[in-house]
Order: structure tokens, then C-alpha cells, then sequence
């Protein structure tokens, strides 16, 4: 019934275009449906992850081989090497795990695992979409302008970020702003839809602890993202004046300040880290649980940790800023706090790894990339305990164990935590069962090279090398031999890693084309999306007959039942509840 | 259609409801990280103070006045819709809006009369926040006199009555942001 | 003991110059060895599961739900003890962190100031009377002239964007700021030629923002200061 003051505007525009009827492809743009808008979100950010896998294929080149004509490149200038890592991270982050994990499976997964025909706010929905892919545009022309993309890195420190004598890129870094702005406006509507889905459209008799734990963690993401990009949007206003108008935030010139932009990105920085944490761990609770037939070990306990990691994550921002001329005694609050981070998570992951135990466990591709994500994690989690303990991170500041660090925390996330759920509701998403045999290639063929690309880069971090240097000849230490051989074998093994990526796709084609068809609940599981026909049509369920919930999401092998599952809507023969 | 999804209420409060205190939550942050900003700088630029002491404090004051009393109008609408009286509602709305526009047009005034006094938004740091600040603010008035317009139309119809409440209780926080934004940028000196 | 903090020098892959760099050396390998240890029971104990509770035919999966205490305790001990080596961890880097950036040791030999700009950094040596801003300053580009053994502060300094001043064999890095003067330390103990590297993105040319410390003895630096010493003033 109700929609949101806010929504109202939209509402009636939108009204008077269902009149005009726009056709074909911009139909598929007006879509309302959950699940369109999702696989919107998704082919985008698949789209996105291969511009920034191929920006990482040029930089690496360049970097292995200082000064050669990247093939589908060209030369790399100084000034198109930091455009390149720049809008590497910010499309990898910005453009794929965020839009793919929390927007695109949050679509997916929310509605269909609380027993929902949609969410709440259909065209809030699809605003949120809209807006994102004219932030897509922006940030896409903001490669191509003249003058170049923006190079300033990720973070996009002032006063190089604010200033075009500085950054040689006037256009590029407005529109980079202006992108990543844009980007953060439709996750705040996509948020507030995921947030109140959760809250009020359960099914009915679906209690708080009855919820999936992925949509948990979804739901608990937006919260974070939305508490903590406030400031962050305030500050990309400053930002832009300071670029196009000429005001003084950042520049000390005149009175501004450059370590406050430092501020304002890093309180939301770090909270965004577990912003894309939290969906992919949910993600794989869901498929430990189905494919070891157990019990997660300590729902509430995972529930709690998530809820503390959440809380603290607000309480550790200055870690990136150690050494960057803040007041070195804040250092030590920031220390503490950080380092106190690692108990939620690593309870976290040791609740993943007992649920492990006693179970029946079957390596299906899920599985393994569930598996795998767990088993590389814990190591970009705990070089983060050096990077945490700030007499250390003097010298590993900015240097390629940074670097490695966050890579083995994202590439499990984005990538290994995306490919685990593509392959896990593939058949719920496109009705076809996924070519196992093939599936499985893909996956060593990029587990394999994933380590043999980054573990390399810890070694040279640890040896001094330090980040955004598109050519080491300039610095005789960083030039010796043993360490060029390194940086050749991390992008050898890229180049394996992305070729391996063509299985993955001509396996969605084959399956999509020939794969077998899926039935509604291929793998035993539990919860509600299985309990409807895959794919799911429109509406998710008749609508009398949408599900109702009886039980907790991961009742499997539970004693004295046949059925060594128990999905969530089947009616308890002493009906319970 | 509307989905079912929407008609549900497993907390008990309207959906709409939720979700405008979430949109709140996330514009207090906005909000709250400029102002954090702007304090900080405040404290550790004694002289913004010469800069502060040239805004008009009564033009600042009058304009609060506006925007309370916009508010009690707002209250009155949502009293009104309660009771089933669209057309009322609507009136009382029109009012709200009325004030959103009185507002608008004393600050169109107040900065055309700062700027062509060469205090531009470039002037100094006290300026860049107080353009900045108040604009940001002025945009939200202007977003919810927009919305309002759409709801007082529906209202006057007796339609989607709820909604008159929702977008009562964003006026009551574009008007508490103001209360905030008054003494930071007109008072202290 | 001593020996631990010269590890990563021993193995040789980076060399030990400053007299704090045995230190941060010393806490890396703390931590390295804690959650190293950490890291490979959690990984060992996680890859025996797969590998024990495969599926097998006819066996079923055990119903535990972690909510008992005996069960729990699995969960509850770890992550207290992870705890208690988070507190060993922050103990000894404070130590650190307190020693390099907080503690300024007193009366130094010299003061030198560091000037980053795009792209490269000017180097204020006090010169011959070892005061800095006197007429016999030496000015130098992208190349630092310090004597071994001595206790240099300092003044680090950016006149456009922000940089960050980096000498990865004394282990030192501080970013410099415009329109801030910070103040820091160091000691060379190694006598030799060694990289000093922008470490904060500065714009096009942050990739060869490249410069020089020769740390020296004695006489070649008394030598050095002699020889550039601004001529006008040399009688
Ligand atoms: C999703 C991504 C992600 C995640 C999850 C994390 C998790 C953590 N990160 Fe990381 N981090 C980044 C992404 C991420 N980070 C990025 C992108 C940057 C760089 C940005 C840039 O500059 O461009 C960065 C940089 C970064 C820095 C700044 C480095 C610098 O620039 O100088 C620091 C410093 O404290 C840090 C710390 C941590 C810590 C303590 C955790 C913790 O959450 C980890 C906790 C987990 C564990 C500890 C593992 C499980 C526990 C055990 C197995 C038990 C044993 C443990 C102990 C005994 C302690 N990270
Ligand atoms: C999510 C984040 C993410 C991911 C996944 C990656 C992936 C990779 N990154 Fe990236 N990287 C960053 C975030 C990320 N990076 C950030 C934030 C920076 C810092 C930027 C800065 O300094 O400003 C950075 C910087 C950075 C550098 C530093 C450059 C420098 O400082 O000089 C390097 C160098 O080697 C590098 C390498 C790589 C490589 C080889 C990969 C490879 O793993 C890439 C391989 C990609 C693929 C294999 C794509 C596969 C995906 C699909 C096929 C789509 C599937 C989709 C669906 C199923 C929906 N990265
Ligand atoms: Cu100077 Cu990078
Ligand atoms: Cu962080």
C-alpha cells in the first residue's frame, strides 16, 4: 500500500510512460520484476568485471614487460597506467562486486527467500537500476574524454583529485565523481527496498532466526553502506565545487584541508569492505549448508559477529591513514579497534569451518568455490593483522603487501563468492542444470593462477615494492631481476586465469542452450526460492499460494526423518507452529 | 498492481513508514558528515568568524519562523487525513507549500544581495560551507515542496491519504536540518 | 633474540639500514608467526573435514546445531584466545609505533628538511654549521647526502599534492603535506646508495618520482658538504 513520499515523483512520471509503451529493448529497462532488474544488475557487472579484468590485463603487461606494445592496447603512458589501476578499483569495487553481490543477488534472493512476490518498492526498484546505469555511461565516458580517465587511484585523494593543474585530467575526474556519486544515490534506494522487504514481507510465520542467512548479511550490508556513504556524498559535493567551481575544501591554499577528504572516504571505505564482505559469506553459508547436509553451527553466533564486525567497522577508518600526518597517538585507538575486528571474523570463520563438521559433504562446483572462498580468505584476513598493527604498517603502507592483501580479500569475494553463487542458483535463474565437468575446470583453472598471481606480490611488498609505479627502472632495488622474474609470473598466470574464463562462459552458453533441465529443487535445499519452479515466473508463487514458513532455513539431516533436508514451507506433521 | 509483498506488515509499521525513516536515516549522515566538517574547520579557523558576522541573522530568523510554522501546517494536514478529510489536507498542504516557497524566495534575496556584495560561494572557506550547506538544504525544500504538490493533488481527491503523514514527517526533518544549519552558519560569530 | 628482527635481511630480501629497522622487522615476524600458526590450524583443521566427512554411501549427516555448551566451546575458546594474541600483537607494536613516531629523540646531530613536489624532491642540507635556514644551507635534487650513524630529524614538506617520503632499507615512510611541516627521525647504520620512492599517487610522473640517499662516512661527507657548499660563502 504505502510507498515512500520520495517515490511519489517517480511514480507518476513513470505512470504516463506505460501510456507511451516504449518497445523492445527499453521495455526490458522498464521492467518492475525482482528478478529482471537482478539479472540488469548482473549482466552489467559481469559486463564491468571484464573492462576491469582487461585494464588489469594491460597494466600487468606493462609491468612484467616495462615498455612493450600490450597486444588490444598499445603502449602504456605514466599517465595512462595510473587511469588504468584507478579505474580498475573503482570499477571492481563500484561496478561489479557491489552491483553483482548486493544488488543483483539481493534482488534475486531477497523476495523469493522470505516468501515474497517482489519487493516492496517495484519502482524504486527499478529507479535504483536506472540510476546506476547512467552512472555506468558516466563512468565509461569518463575513460574516453579528453585529457583521459581519472588518475588520482581509487581513493582519489585531494589535492591532486581536486585540482586539474595538478591532475591533468579536468574532465575525467569530475565525471569519476559525478559517476561514483550517481552509483552511491541507486544502492541508497536499492538499500532502503532491501531493508524493508526483509522487514515487513516475510511470509508469514517466518520469524527473525527463520531468515537465510545470506539475506541477513545482504540486508545488514545496505544498513552499513547506507549508515556510512552519508558523509562520503557529502564530501563528493565539496569535491566537485573544489574541481568546477573553485572553492578551497581540500586545498590548503586556502584554508581547506586535504586530510579531511582522507576522513570522510575511509569511514566509508572500510565499512564498504565489509559492505561486499557480508553477501558473499552469506552466500557461502547457504551452499556449505546444503552441500555438507548439516546444520549451520551457531546461526545466532553468526548473526551477533556480523552484527559486532558492523559496529566496529565504524571504529577503525584511520588504519588506512596511519602514517598519512594524522596524530600518531590516534594511531593506537585505531590499532586496538582494528585489531579487535579479527575476533568477530575469525569466530565467523571458525563457525563456517565447524559446520564442516560431521557433515556429508559433496564437492559440486558450489561447493568448491564455497570452499575455496573460505580457505583464501583467511589469508587476505589475517595479513590484514599486520597491516592492523601500525609499527608495521610504516613500512608496508602503500607497498604490494597492501595490495596482495586486499586482492585475497576481494578476489574471494567479487570472484570466487560470485562464481559460487552463479553456479548454485544458476539453475533457479535460468532453468538449466550447469555442465559439472566443465565447471570444474573453470574452477582450478582459476583457483590455480588466482595464488600464483597475488602470492607473488606479497613477496614483493614485503621486499619494498610499492604500488601505482607503472615501470620499477627508475628504482635500482625494485629492478633487480629476481623481482622482475616475480612480477612476469603473476601476470603470466593472469593471462592463464582470463583464458580460463572463456570456460566459464562458452559453459553458461552450452547450459543455457543444451544443459539439462532444472527441477525446482535440485540440490535438496531448504529455503523458499527451491519450493517454486525454476525459473521462478512472474510473481515468484501463485498468489494463493505463496509459501509460509514452519521452520529455520537449515534443518538438514535432521534425526528420525527420511528426507535428509527439510524445506522451510513443508507443514510439521504435529504442526508446531 | 501493487505486489502483495508490499501489502505486508510483519513489524507492524507501515512500509512506507520504514522506509521513510530509512531515506531519513541515510540524509542525517549526509548531513551529518558536512556539518561535522564544517564545525571542525569552524574550530580550527577563529577568523571565519569576521566572515560569519556579515550573514543577516534577521533574514536567517524570519526564514525560521517560515519553516516552523510550514511545519505546524504540515502537522495540521496529517491531523486532517486522519480524519478522513482529503480536501482539508490538501489546503493545509498548499500552506506548507506556501511557506517552502517564502522560504526559497527570502533566500533567492538573501544570496543575490550577498553575491553582488562579492561574497561568493570561491570568497572564502566560511562561504564555500555556507553556500554549500544552505544549498544542499534549499535543494531538499524544493525536492519536498515538489513531492508535497504531487500529494496534496492526490489528496484533494481523497486518494492515498497515508501519504500525507510520510511526507509530513520528511518536512519535519528538512525543518529540524534548518535548526541545525541556523545557529552553525547565522548565530555563531 | 636479537637475531629475529635481521631475519628478512639474512634471507636477503631487504637489507637492515636505519636503527629502528631491526624493530619493525621484529614485529612483522611476531605477527607472522602468530597468525601464521593461526592460519595453518584453521586451514589444516578445515581441509581434514573435507576430506574425513566426504559423502559417503549410507552414512548420514550428524544433527548438530552448535547451540550446546560442549559444542560451543569449540567456537568460544578460539576466539578468545584470538583475543588474548591480539593484545600480545598491540603491545609490541606499540612499542614500535611509539619508539618511530611518537618518541622524538632529543638533540640531534642534524636537522634536514625534504621538500616533495611533482615530481621530485628537494633535499635542505644545514651544511657546514649543521643549522638549518643558514645562508650555507645545501640544496640538492632527488639526492639526500646523510652521514652513518648519525641522528638526522626531519622536516617533511609538499608544496603541491601529497607524496609520501619512502626509504624502504631504514624502513621510514611519512606522507608530506602541503601547507604542514612534519617532523620525524631517523639513523642511518649502512653505509651505501639506496632508493627513496614516493609512495602517495602525485599525478603523471608519481611512477618516476625517484631519488637518492648516500649515507656516508665521515670524511666523504665532511668532503661533500665541502665541496657544495654555495660558493659566495665559502671563505
Ligand atoms: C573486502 C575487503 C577487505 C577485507 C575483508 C579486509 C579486512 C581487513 N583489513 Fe583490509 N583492506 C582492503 C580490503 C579489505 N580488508 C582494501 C581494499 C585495502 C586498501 C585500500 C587502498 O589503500 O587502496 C585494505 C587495507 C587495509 C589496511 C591499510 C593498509 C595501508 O594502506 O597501509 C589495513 C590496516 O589495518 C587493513 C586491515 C584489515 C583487517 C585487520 C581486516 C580484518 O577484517 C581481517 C579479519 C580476519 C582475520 C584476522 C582472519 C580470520 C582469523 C583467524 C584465522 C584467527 C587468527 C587471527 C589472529 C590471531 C589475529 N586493511
Ligand atoms: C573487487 C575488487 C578487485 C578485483 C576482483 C581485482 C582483480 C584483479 N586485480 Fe586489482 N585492484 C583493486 C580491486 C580489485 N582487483 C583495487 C581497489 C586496486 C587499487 C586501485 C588503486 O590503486 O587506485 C587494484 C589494483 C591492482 C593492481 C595494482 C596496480 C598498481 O598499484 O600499480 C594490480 C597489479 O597487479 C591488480 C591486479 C589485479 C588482477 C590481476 C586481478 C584479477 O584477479 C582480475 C581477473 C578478472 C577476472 C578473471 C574477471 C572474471 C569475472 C567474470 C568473468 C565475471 C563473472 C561475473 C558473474 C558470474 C556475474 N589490481
Ligand atoms: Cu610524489 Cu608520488
Ligand atoms: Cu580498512
Amino acid at each position: 500500500m504505502a510507498e515512500p513520499a520520495v517515490a511519489v515523483m517517480a511514480h507518476h512520471e513513470e505512470e504516463d510512460h506505460g501510456h507511451h509503451g516504449p518497445g523492445g529493448w527499453l521495455k526490458y529497462l522498464w521492467s518492475t520484476d525482482h528478478k529482471v532488474i537482478a539479472m540488469q544488475y548482473m549482466f552489467t557487472g559481469m559486463f564491468m568485471a571484464l573492462i576491469g579484468g582487461f585494464m588489469a590485463y594491460v597494466f600487468r603487461m606493462q609491468l612484467a614487460f616495462p615498455g612493450i606494445n600490450v597486444p588490444g592496447f598499445g603502449m602504456v603512458s605514466p599517465g595512462e597506467y595510473n587511469a588504468l589501476v584507478t579505474n580498475h578499483g573503482t570499477l571492481m569495487i563500484f561496478w561489479v562486486a557491489m552491483p553483482v553481490l548486493l544488488a543483483a543477488f539481493g534482488n534475486y534472493l531477497i523476495p523469493l527467500m522470505v516468501g515474497a512476490d517482489d519487493m516492496v518498492f517495484p519502482k524504486i526498484n527499478r529507479l535504483s537500476f536506472q540510476i546506476f546505469f547512467l552512472s555506468t555511461i558516466v563512468i565509461l565516458a569518463s575513460l574516453v574524454v579528453e585529457g583521459g580517465g581519472f588518475a588520482g587511484a581509487w581513493t582519489a585523494y585531494p589535492p591532486l583529485s581536486a585540482n586539474e593543474t595538478y591532475n591533468l585530467t579536468p574532465l575525467g575526474s569530475t565525471l569519476w565523481v559525478v559517476g561514483v556519486g550517481l552509483e552511491f544515490v541507486a544502492f541508497l534506494l536499492g538499500g532502503i527496498n532491501f531493508i524493508t522487504t526483509l522487514m515487513n514481507s516475510r511470509a508469514p510465520g517466518m520469524r527473525a532466526f527463520d531468515v537465510p542467512i545470506v539475506v541477513w548479511m545482504i540486508v545488514v550490508a545496505s544498513i552499513l553502506f547506507m549508515l556510512s556513504v552519508g558523509p562520503l556524498l557529502a564530501g563528493a559535493i565539496m569535491l566537485i565545487f573544489d574541481q568546477t567551481l573553485g572553492t578551497g575544501f581540500f586545498d590548503p591554499a586556502t584554508g581547506g584541508d586535504p586530510i579531511l577528504w582522507q576522513h570522510l572516504f575511509w569511514f566509508f571505505g572500510h565499512p564498504e569492505v565489509y559492505v561486499v564482505l557480508l553477501p558473499a559469506i552469506g552466500v557461502v553459508a547457504e551452499i556449505i549448508t546444503t552441500f555438507a547436509r548439516k546444520k549451520l553451527f551457531g546461526y545466532r553466533i553468526v548473526i551477533f559477529t556480523i552484527v559486532a564486525t558492523g559496529v566496529l567497522s565504524f571504529f577503525v577508518w584511520a588504519h588506512h591513514q596511519f602514517i598519512a600526518g594524522i596524530d600518531p597517538r590516534m594511531a593506537n585507538i585505531f590499532t586496538i579497534t582494528t585489531l579487535l575486528i579479527s575476533v568477530p571474523i575469525a569466530e565467523m570463520c571458525f563457525v563456517y569451518i565447524a559446520t564442516l563438521y560431521g557433515g556429508s559433504i559433496r564437492l559440486t562446483t558450489p561447493m568448491l568455490w564455497a570452499l575455496a572462498f573460505i580457505a583464501e580468505f583467511l589469508i587476505g584476513g589475517v595479513t590484514g593483522i599486520f597491516l592492523g598493527a601500525a609499527g608495521a604498517d610504516i613500512y608496508f603502507h602503500d607497498t604490494y603487501f597492501v595490495l596482495a592483501h586486499f586482492h585475497y580479500t576481494f578476489f574471494p569475494i567479487a570472484i570466487i563468492g560470485t562464481f559460487a553463487a552463479f553456479t548454485y542458483w544458476f539453475p533457479k535463474m535460468f532453468g538449466k542444470m550447469m555442465d559439472e565437468r566443465l565447471g570444474k575446470w573453470h574452477f582450478w583453472l582459476t583457483i590455480i593462477p588466482f595464488n600464483f598471481i597475488f602470492i607473488p606480490l606479497f613477496v614483493l611488498g614485503m621486499g619494498g615494492q610499492h604500488r601505482r609505479i607503472y615501470n620499477y627502472a627508475h628504482f635500482p632495488e625494485l629492478a633487480i631481476p629476481w623481482f622482475q622474474n616475480m612480477r612476469i609470473v603473476a601476470t603470466v598466470s593472469l593471462l592463464v586465469m582470463l583464458a580460463a574464463q572463456l570456460i566459464f562462459f562458452y559453459n553458461c552458453y552450452k547450459s543455457w542452450r543444451r544443459g539439462r533441465k532444472a527441477p525446482m529443487n535440485p540440490w535438496k535445499a531448504n529455503s523458499l526460492e527451491w519450493t517454486t519452479q525454476s525459473p521462478p515466473p512472474h510473481g515468484n508463487w501463485r498468489p494463493d499460494e505463496l509459501p509460509v514458513v514452519y521452520r529455520g532455513p537449515y534443518e538438514y539431516s535432521v534425526p528420525d526423518r527420511d528426507d535428509d533436508y527439510w524445506p522451510q514451507n513443508e507443514p510439521d506433521s504435529r504442526g508446531s507452529r | 498492481m501493487r505486489p502483495i509483498a508490499t501489502t505486508r506488515a510483519a513489524t507492524g509499521i507501515a512500509t512506507g513508514k520504514l522506509a521513510v525513516w530509512w531515506v531519513l536515516a541515510s540524509e542525517v549522515v549526509i548531513f551529518g558528515g558536512l556539518l561535522a566538517s564544517y564545525v571542525m574547520f569552524r574550530l580550527g579557523h577563529p577568523e571565519w568568524a569576521d566572515a560569519a558576522a556579515l550573514t543577516n541573522t534577521k533574514i536567517g530568523a524570519f526564514n525560521t519562523f517560515v519553516l516552523l510554522t510550514s511545519s505546524l501546517t504540515a502537522v495540521l494536514a496529517h491531523q486532517a487525513a486522519e480524519r478522513g478529510n482529503g480536501r482539508l489536507a490538501a489546503r493545509y498542504l498548499y500552506m506548507t507549500i506556501g511557506g517552502a516557497v517564502t522560504f526559497i524566495g527570502v533566500k533567492t534575496y538573501e544570496w543575490w544581495y550577498e553575491i553582488s556584495h562579492g561574497y561568493t560561494i570561491t570568497s572564502n572557506g566560511f562561504w564555500s560551507f555556507y553556500y554549500s550547506a544552505a544549498g544542499l538544504h534549499a535543494f531538499h525544500v524544493i525536492a519536498g515542496a515538489a513531492i508535497m504538490a504531487v500529494v496534496a493533488r492526490d489528496a484533494a481527491r481523497n486518494l492515498e491519504l497515508h501519504r500525507v503523514e510520510l511526507i509530513g514527517i520528511y518536512w519535519h526533518f528538512v525543518d529540524i536540518v534548518w535548526i541545525f544549519l541556523f545557529p552553525l552558519l547565522y548565530i555563531a560569530k | 633474540m636479537e637475531r629475529v628482527g635481521h631475519f628478512f635481511d639474512d634471507i636477503g630480501l631487504i637489507r637492515i639500514g636505519s636503527s629502528y629497522a631491526a624493530d619493525i622487522d621484529f614485529l612483522i615476524i611476531l605477527v607472522l608467526v602468530v597468525v601464521g600458526v593461526w592460519f595453518l590450524a584453521a586451514e589444516f583443521v578445515f581441509m581434514y573435514f573435507i576430506v574425513k566427512f566426504r559423502e559417503k554411501p549410507g552414512r548420514r549427516a550428524d544433527y548438530i546445531d552448535g547451540t550446546n555448551k560442549r559444542h560451543k566451546r569449540w567456537i568460544t575458546y578460539p576466539h578468545l584466545a584470538v583475543l588474548v594474541f591480539d593484545v600480545l600483537i598491540v603491545v609490541v607494536s606499540f612499542k614500535v609505533w611509539h619508539k618511530i613516531k611518537i618518541d622524538l629523540p632529543e638533540n640531534p646531530d642534524a636537522v634536514i628538511r625534504v621538500i616533495g613536489q611533482q615530481w621530485a624532491w628537494t633535499f635542505q642540507h644545514p651544511g657546514a654549521d649543521a643549522e638549518l635556514d643558514t645562508p650555507d644551507d645545501i640544496f640538492t635534487i632527488d639526492e639526500l647526502h646523510v652521514e652513518n650513524g648519525k641522528l638526522y630529524h626531519f622536516k617533511l614538506e609538499a608544496l603541491d599534492v601529497l607524496h609520501s617520503f619512502s626509504v624502504p632499507v631504514w624502513r621510514i615512510k611519512q606522507d608530506a603535506i602541503p601547507g604542514r611541516s612534519i617532523t620525524g627521525w631517523f639513523q642511518p647504520t649502512m653505509i651505501g646508495e639506496f632508493d627513496v620512492q614516493c609512495t602517495e599517487i602525485c599525478g603523471f610522473g608519481h611512477g618516476v618520482m625517484a631519488g637518492k640517499v648516500m649515507v656516508e662516512d665521515p670524511a666523504t661527507h665532511s668532503a661533500w658538504i665541502e665541496a657544495n657548499t654555495p660558493a659566495l660563502l665559502a671563505e
